[in-house]
């Protein structure tokens, strides 16, 4: 009797159901809200909190941005046009746009030689930012580009940068020549021809120089705007590279003397603030100068700059060196490498990959500091802003339209620069964690 | 055969200063020696004709004479007949009030930005992501004009006049107004000592009780609850003794009189612009170590302790802050320092700190350059190393202790 049902009713599926979608709380869209935006009372209450937010700066600054007025002469105009309606006068942008990138003075002729400057600043820096990517030849116009630079920027005579050039190159060769003896003899005596160089090219440049040079002479204290603000930000950071190179490896270094030196520098550097080095270049650096020089104000400011810089990127780098295994440097000893070998070949290329994120944090920081010039009266786009701009009756009390101008601009180059280093970070990712 | 015989003993050469590793260290140690030596004694000879060129001797003496010019926001009294050297504490106690205030505020909006950019609410933490790009990437001085405009267009004072106002104070008490904020003051009548000696008593009581209350968990597995005491510690004595000593501490409400209110505490508007930009601009960096801190723990550690029941928030605050602390303090350090030295941008806005009074005005008057600088160079060295050292004791004190 027991088994009287069991042919007949089966308990176990025998097909497979098709397979159903899941229900619409679990999928797409509503699924992503549920997990995303609406979890729980807080998630919630958090989404309609930065909801409302987003609606209250949208509700500000659209009407604001969609009903700019683009093409008037002054304010007063710009007010008319706008008839009391909300509304930016973002023609102090267009109407002022040279002289919010190149300051007053740098002559209006003249403009598309910093134009080309900047231009080609991309051409010479993109192989060393994309070495896979680009042959290396390339690298040749990256080494020519500080002279062409300066050239088309100052202007003057075509001599000086060649005469500059051709130091640096005398330099090199006799660097090659004698460094296969000792390290020390190849430095010492390419400073000492560098020097030598310069100094003979500076007389026969002098003799030489044409009275009316092709492109014609613009001094320092004409550059302005944006301008300025470029040229302090890429001088400074790659002079301060070097530099800063050299500092972490004397601080690392055993001989106690030079050590000292270092940690000094740099941790008095570091311990003041940037506008107290600009105080420096600005009103103090006159009296240690010989007497009846007359040193450029950029110039000045360049070097305290580079000095505040180098000091941030050693510390940057001695992070860098020490975080590379002991194994690294025995591993150098025992091949036998003398101490400059062992840098140059072993130890600065991983130390140097190591710290790019912090070299470039200090970069984008000293591109943010460049405007703290315009506290020593420079006009660069700050002091362009605050004070030629602002102070004309046409555009006096134009604040929002040209702070966020400045902004938007710094933000641009330097969210460009940060994204930049972490792709090259993915890229030169070589170790598999 | 050949047998191993020591190297001949070689007689000194001078070649062997360079290539022998045994003299090279001294001898690159001695030409950095004299290369210093040289660079200063070149400036300092500089130094020398110069001044004398100009006239000039090495004096602090200007620090005695009077300063003639004001200064609105002060901590200790000050008027334009007092010297020079008053003109500096007063900006040295400006750079440390807007540094203080500025550390306080942008580590709390640093945290809480840092926690919330990895909520798992994806508003909030896309919004965080550009608040923190968006302050991170754009100059601090630009923040703080931008800052220093929008208080500017609070309202004047005298849109507060009248019978229909065009502005109205908050709760009656505190006016926001484009010369500063106005809030209330309290005033210290007789015995209000007694009052705060109780209060920073029960203060120092619950620390104690709380120290204790712990220690009863641990030791003998007693939870003692800690709240009630705490609560009541806090309140019941002070209030006991404020209605004994006759209400000594009152408040001041700041008053609309003539063109300007009177009364109350007065924050000036460069205080505010500084502190405010200062603290949203450092909160961001603040934010991202942070960030970075909590992501240095692993994973496992918030699972471990899901495991054992422990609702998100206590997760946050139980386990994954305190272990977080100890790779966020050591930058905390370094944000702190770099408030305390971008506050010297007061002096665009007006504030005035030291930078502005000694760096500012007073070396613009007396043309004191060299002196001026090297005093508010060494000012913020001294901060820098007080502040590094004291925050370096606490890092210690809070790292991990292994064996």
């Amino acid at each position: 009797m027991s088994d009287t049902h069991a042919q007949t009713v089966s308990f176990v599926r025998e097909t497979q159901l098709p397979p159903a979608p899941p229900p619409t709380a679990q999928t797409g869209v509503v699924k992503w809200m549920r997990e995303n935006l609406f979890n729980g009372i807080w998630g919630t209450l958090l989404t309609l909190i930065s909801l409302y937010a987003i609606y209250s700066i949208l509700a500000g600054v659209m009407p604001w941005l969609l009903n700019g007025v683009w093409n008037t002469s002054n304010i007063r105009e710009c007010r008319e046009v706008l008839e009391g309606a909300t509304g930016g006068c973002f023609s102090v942008l267009s109407e002022r746009w040279n002289q919010l990138l190149f300051g007053i003075a740098y002559p209006r002729a003249e403009y598309w030689r910093p134009t080309l400057a900047f231009i080609l600043l991309f051409v010479a820096a993109a192989p060393v930012l994309f070495p896979n990517l680009l042959p290396r030849k390339l690298l040749i116009f990256t080494g020519l580009y500080p002279f062409v630079a300066f050239w088309l920027i100052w202007g003057g005579t075509i001599l000086s940068p060649i005469v500059a050039l051709a130091g640096f190159v005398v330099g090199y060769i006799v660097f090659q020549r004698f460094v296969a003896q000792s390290f020390a003899a190849g430095f010492f005596g390419a400073i000492a021809a560098a020097v030598v160089t310069w100094w003979l090219g500076g007389i026969i440049a002098g003799l030489l120089a044409p009275d009316q040079p092709w492109l014609s002479r613009v001094a320092s204290r004409d550059m302005g705007g944006f301008m300025l603000n470029m040229i302090l930000g890429t001088v400074c950071v790659s002079l301060s590279l070097p530099i800063g190179i050299v500092l972490a490896l004397g601080r690392q270094s055993k001989m106690p003397i030079i050590k000292w030196i270092c940690v000094i520098f740099i941790e008095f550097i570091r311990g003041v603030p940037l506008i107290t080095l600009l105080f420096v270049a600005n009103v103090v650096l006159a009296y240690f100068l010989p007497p009846g020089t007359n040193f450029d104000l950029i110039l000045r400011v360049i070097i305290m700059i580079t000095m505040f810089a180098a000091a941030y990127i050693a510390e940057v780098i001695r992070g860098g060196l020490a975080a590379l295994p002991r194994g690294q440097y025995e591993a150098a000893d025992s091949l036998g490498l003398d101490y400059a070998q062992a840098m140059r070949l072993i130890i600065l290329p991983q130390a140097l990959k190591i710290s790019i994120p912090g070299i470039v944090n200090v970069a984008v920081g000293l591109f943010k500091d460049t405007t703290l010039v315009s506290i020593i009266s420079m006009f660069d786009l700050v002091g362009m802003i605050r004070g030629p701009i602002l102070a004309s009756t046409d555009w006096n009390g134009v604040y929002w339209e040209l702070w966020a101008f400045a902004a938007l601009l710094f933000f641009v180059v330097c969210y460009g620069i940060s994204q930049y280093s972490q792709w090259l970070e993915r890229q030169l990712a070589t170790d598999h964690r | 055969m050949t047998t191993l015989t020591d190297p001949p003993q070689e007689s000194f050469r001078l070649s062997m200063l360079i290539n022998d590793t045994r003299y090279r260290s001294y001898t690159f140690q001695f030409i950095a020696l004299i290369l210093l030596i040289a660079a200063i004694a070149y400036l300092g000879n500089n130094l020398v004709s110069n001044l004398a060129a100009a006239g000039l001797n090495f004096s602090y003496e200007f620090l005695g004479q009077p300063a003639g010019y004001d200064i609105n926001q002060r901590l200790v009294e000050y008027t334009s007949r007092s010297s020079h050297m008053q003109a500096t504490i007063v900006g040295v106690l400006n750079t440390l009030l807007v540094a203080f205030l500025g550390c306080l505020t942008a580590t709390i909006l640093g945290v809480f930005a840092g926690v919330l950019r990895l909520s798992n609410n994806w508003l909030i933490a896309k919004l965080m992501s550009a608040y923190v790009e968006a302050f991170r990437n754009v100059p601090v001085l630009i923040w703080i004009l931008i800052i220093n405009t929008v208080v500017n267009i609070l309202p004047q004072p005298r849109a507060y006049r009248g019978e229909t106002p065009d502005a109205e104070m908050f709760l009656g008490m505190i006016a926001f107004t484009n010369r500063g904020v106005y809030l209330p003051a309290p005033t210290w009548g007789p015995g209000s000592l007694m009052v705060v000696a109780t209060f920073l008593l029960s203060i120092g009581a619950i620390i104690f009780f709380r120290r204790w209350a712990t220690k009863q968990l641990y030791d003998q597995g007693r939870e003692i609850n800690k709240l009630w005491p705490t609560l009541g510690l806090f309140f019941i004595p002070t209030l006991l003794v404020y209605f004994v000593m006759g209400s000594p501490i009152g408040v001041e409400y700041p008053e609309l009189r003539g063109f300007n209110f009177q009364g109350g505490l007065q924050v000036q508007r460069p205080l505010i612009a500084l502190w405010l930009a200062l603290s949203i601009y450092t909160g961001a960096f603040i934010a991202e170590n942070v960030r970075a801190g909590i992501q240095a723990i692993s994973k496992g550690q918030t699972e471990a302790a899901a495991s054992l029941g422990l609702r998100p928030g206590r997760i946050m605050n139980l386990v994954i802050l305190p272990q977080a602390l100890r790779v966020i303090i050591p930058p905390l350090i370094s944000q702190y320092l770099n408030i305390t030295k971008n506050s010297s941008l007061a002096i665009a806005v007006g504030y005035a700190d030291i930078t502005a009074t000694l760096g500012g005005i007073t070396l613009n008057q007396t043309g004191r350059a060299i002196e001026s600088v090297l005093l508010l160079m060494l000012f913020y060295l001294i901060i820098s190393l007080t502040i590094s050292a004291v925050l370096n004791i606490y890092n210690n004190a809070v790292a991990l202790k292994e064996r």
